[in-house]
């Protein structure tokens, strides 16, 4: 089984940006920061289950559409005073094409 | 990298303080290490009265741990003070003869107890009320002995007499001047503050100059000027402090009062720094915590090498912490020739407000007995406003300016712990008082985060300050009156809009560049209000940044608490047709919307529709002629109408009819905030035009135009602003109101706050006084409405921004699993 499927091009995903995939198990976010960088989180705010694609991305952090909780887009973490985490999915670019890996995904589920 | 070495000299609040926020700012710059001449970790000074009451421990008031100094590799010497700086080699001194290299050097020795030089002054049982050393004296002392005498009848002298008496001593309290405390009191203040201490016990000599203090060994009493003694087992100096500067001057280090420093807290000798009590800024000496405050984070900033703080100096306010006694005095509160001063006196229930005014604005209040308002009065002062449209119940406090809300909630220091103060969040105030005593909170912000008290809808924000006032005395760090717009950057939402509006900014990209902003790309806070700035400023030019955007914003529905979105399309002036109901209806059934309702501002909004669902159903919305109702956006909202002259028996104009030519007008355009418009057919007011941002209520005679209501949280009646003639006049006044408020309002400041902080005055004076300037404001709004009119709806039904509507989905992921 390979591990690492495509799932978009960089470009389909806007800087400073999210998509939202859709799986079978799960709701995925998938994040692309000013400097390129892309990170999978579950898309889902451990706070009040707000979906974090929808919101903001500055810095290597997303903050919650609902209700503004912080997100460390490496770990998953929730930032500052509030508590909670989110699991994060395997994820790496080559040559413009964005793949997720699917162990990550299972293991996580 | 070699990181360069930091020394810290006085482990107290402004130099601790000044290292928060420089680690904060460049957590890896420095090596830093700290030299405390008292065997303490940092603790809160302003807490040592209540702890000499008895009401707090010392570990209570302890605000860094020694783990806290461990956390951030700051070295730490405690009980051993720097005796000497020798500023050639860059190295301190200290008594147990350590010594250290220095590239920095910061300064925060603060002060010493001034100890009148009479004969008697060393002998043993005379002491100051500086440290925990201090207070440990008083508590074995008062074990002891009977009789106290406090010399200064000033904040820290009272303070520490009532904690005296609450420790079972006789306390005198000697005074040289008639009044007590007449550095922060008139005299009417004064004399109820002295009668509601004598009842708690205290005696009190005023006008008593001391002479000697008498005795052997130990001190056994005090003699006056005109002869008279009292006998004394313990004799307390409080009668002010003066900045430590020896270390300073004997360094050779330019002082006068206090050490001298400049905007940026550096003196004479570019490497040193000072900051805190021991200072003279412009002349200043400050001996409260709030202006340390303000110096520390400016001084971290140059220390970081950023380079952009100015301290320019603090307007102090204080209370007495003295449980039972609530006073208060802020500014210049002894009023001057000219002056004129509002007082409220009610001797039954001992309360005394005095607020003293020029040209319309606070310069300074004392109140004594009800100090509620106090954390308003002083507000109102530093941002100078003009107090004019609310002088004549300004007495009464601020929850009798239209807080329909909350009203007697106000008094919040005198509700019981469990009562509720942040309605959104549902956070106690005991909750909060017990987040800022134990985690050492000073200002809004860190209760904000940590408590989410008023960190919502911030309604409570009010009652919140009030806490943290009575809670930290004046410790209370009450927001600055320049105010950054958000933690990315020091410059305040006036100096942004400035800068891109002179230095021809245009895009997001150069306001970070050139403004220096501290983050890569900003924050959930200022990247909304830039990307609004830019587009008001550059209409047409700027190119709009979908990612800075709220997400209601950017799928251009409202986002509810399951995901979904909510439709509100327009109805122009709230008229609408059989077949545009039909249509609705139609688009209702199709997408199976769970729920419609009717909305505020008489529209019909559709619930839960699913995102990929939006696009499509705004194309069958476009087909019927709808165009989106920008019921989800930082944006005109909707112009309410009642019935008017065409049914209603007592409408004098075509209230509908100018409803539609306005919602026409103003459509689509971005605002500060959410802007509602109504127009009223007549005086009885049926659309509730007095309560939106702004009103129309048509008379027999004309229209009168209202601005700056609301009838949300906080509920404010609208300002008549003029009363116009035509039609024509009532567009063209409305046009340039919106566009005032849109190029000069800050983000988020809706027109109720706007109109407040800038004055009715003022907006009339644009509006209505100056014909050529309304008219270009108005040709400014219509030119940036040619490119702000375009339904967004139809774009995206038409395939615009298609990545932000259609979620990927992996077939092959499911295969695979």
């Amino acid at each position: 089984m390979t591990d690492w499927i495509a799932i978009a091009k960089l470009d389909e995903i806007p800087k400073l940006g999210a998509r939202k995939l859709k799986t079978e198990q799960v709701e995925i976010a998938v994040f692309r920061t000013g400097n390129d960088e892309v990170f999978a989180l579950r898309d889902r705010c451990p706070h009040r289950g707000g979906p974090l694609s929808q919101g903001i991305v500055h810095g290597h952090a997303v903050s919650c559409p609902l209700h503004n909780w912080k997100i460390d887009l490496h770990n998953g973490q929730v930032q500052g005073p509030d508590e909670g985490c989110v699991n994060t999915y395997g994820v790496k670019v080559e040559e413009g094409v964005v793949y997720l890996s699917l162990a990550s995904v299972e293991s996580a589920a | 990298m070699n990181r360069q070495k930091l020394i810290l000299v006085g482990n107290g609040m402004a130099g601790v303080r000044t290292l928060e926020e420089l680690l904060k700012l460049e957590p890896e710059m420095y090596d830093i290490t700290v030299f405390g001449a008292e065997p303490h970790p940092n603790y809160n000074r302003i807490m040592l009265s209540p702890v000499l009451a008895g009401e707090k421990t010392v570990d209570d008031i302890v605000l860094n741990s020694r783990e806290w100094y461990a956390e951030h590799g700051i070295t730490l010497h405690t009980g051993d003070p720097v005796v000497a700086i020798d500023r050639q080699a860059r190295q301190v001194k200290t008594a147990s003869g350590l010594t250290a290299g220095y590239d920095r050097l910061l300064l925060a020795t603060g002060s010493n107890p001034f100890i009148i030089p009479v004969p008697g002054h060393d002998l043993d049982g005379v002491i100051g009320f500086r440290d925990i050393r201090d207070v440990e004296l008083m508590l074995e002392s008062a074990r002891k002995f009977k009789k106290a005498v406090v010399i200064g009848g000033g904040l820290l002298g009272l303070e520490a007499a009532n904690g005296l008496k609450k420790n079972g001593m006789d306390v005198t309290v000697v005074h040289l001047m008639d009044i007590l405390m007449e550095r922060q009191l008139d005299k009417p203040a004064a004399n109820l503050l002295q009668a509601s201490l004598e009842e708690s016990g205290l005696e009190f000599l005023m006008q008593a100059q001391t002479e000697a203090i008498l005795g052997e060994q130990r001190v056994s009493g005090v003699r006056f000027k005109d002869g008279s003694e009292i006998p004394a087992d313990l004799v307390v100096m409080a009668v002010g402090i003066r900045p430590s500067i020896e270390l300073a001057q004997t360094a050779g280090l330019h002082c006068e009062r206090g050490i001298v420093v400049n905007d940026t807290l550096q003196t004479f000798d570019p490497r040193i720094y000072a900051v805190g009590e021991c200072v003279q800024h412009r002349n200043n000496c400050y001996g409260l915590v709030a202006p340390l405050f303000d110096q520390a984070k400016v001084c971290a900033n140059h220390l970081a090498q950023l380079g952009f703080g100015r301290y320019e100096g603090s307007v102090t306010s204080t209370k007495l912490k003295v449980t039972g006694i609530d006073l208060f005095s802020a500014g210049e509160f002894n009023e001057a020739e000219g002056d004129e001063t509002l007082v409220l006196q009610d001797p039954a229930q001992g309360v005394y407000k005095k607020l003293v005014i020029r040209d319309n604005r606070i310069k300074g209040a004392v109140m004594y007995g009800d100090t509620m308002d106090g954390t308003w009065y002083f507000q109102l002062l530093r941002e100078g406003t003009d107090i004019t449209s609310f002088r004549n119940t300004i007495l009464f406090g601020q929850h009798d300016l239209g807080d329909a809300g909350h009203g007697e909630e106000t008094r919040v220091v005198k509700l019981s712990d469990d009562a509720e103060i942040c309605g959104c969040n549902g956070v106690c105030k005991g909750d909060i008082i017990q987040a800022i005593s134990s985690k050492g909170l000073f200002t809004l912000d860190e209760v904000r985060a940590h408590t989410k008290a008023s960190a919502s809808c911030g309604s409570c924000t009010g009652m919140v300050e009030a806490l943290l006032a009575s809670t930290v005395g004046e410790g209370y760090a009450a927001a600055p009156s320049k105010k950054a717009m958000c933690g990315c950057t020091e410059r305040s939402h006036d100096e942004v809009r400035r800068a891109i509006r002179e230095d021809g900014l245009k895009n997001m990209r150069g306001v970070f560049d050139t403004l220096g902003w501290k983050t890569p790309d900003g924050c959930t806070s200022c990247r909304p209000a830039l990307n609004f700035y830019l587009l008001a400023a550059w209409p047409g030019e700027y190119q709009d940044d979908a990612q800075s955007r709220f997400i209601n914003e950017r799928a251009h529905g409202n986002i509810q608490k399951d995901g979904t979105y909510s439709v509100v399309p327009r109805m122009f002036g709230g008229l609408c047709t059989a077949n545009d109901l039909r249509a609705i209806a139609d688009v209702s059934d199709k997408y199976k919307v769970p729920e419609m309702k009717v909305t505020g501002g008489q529209r019909i909004d559709l619930f839960g529709v699913k995102k990929e669902d939006l696009p499509a159903m705004w194309k069958d919305l476009a087909a019927a002629g709808f165009v989106s109702g920008h019921a989800y956006g930082k944006a005109l909202r909707t112009v309410k109408t009642c019935a008017g002259k065409n049914w209603c028996r007592f409408g004098t104009q075509d209230s509908t009819g100018l409803g539609v030519q306005l919602e026409e007008l103003t459509w689509g355009s971005w605002m500060p905030h959410k802007f509602k418009l109504a127009v009223s057919g007549c005086p009885r007011n049926c659309a509730e035009a007095t309560i939106k941002d702004l009103g129309v209520v048509c008379v027999d005679s004309g229209y009168e135009l209202h601005v700056g209501g609301n009838g949300g949280i906080k509920v404010r009646i609208t300002d008549l602003l003029c009363k116009v003639g035509s039609e024509a006049e009532v567009l063209e006044y409305t046009g340039a109101f919106i566009q005032l408020y849109r190029e000069e309002a800050h983000y988020l400041e809706r027109t109720a706050p706007w109109v407040e902080r800038v004055s009715l005055g003022y907006v009339k004076q644009r509006i209505v006084d100056d014909e050529a300037g309304r008219q270009t404001l108005y040709e400014r709004f219509k030119h940036s409405q040619q490119f702000a009119q375009v339904d967004p709806w139809r774009e995206r039904a038409e395939g615009a921004e298609a990545h932000e509507f259609t979620p990927l989905n992996i077939d092959r992921l499911r295969a695979a699993s």
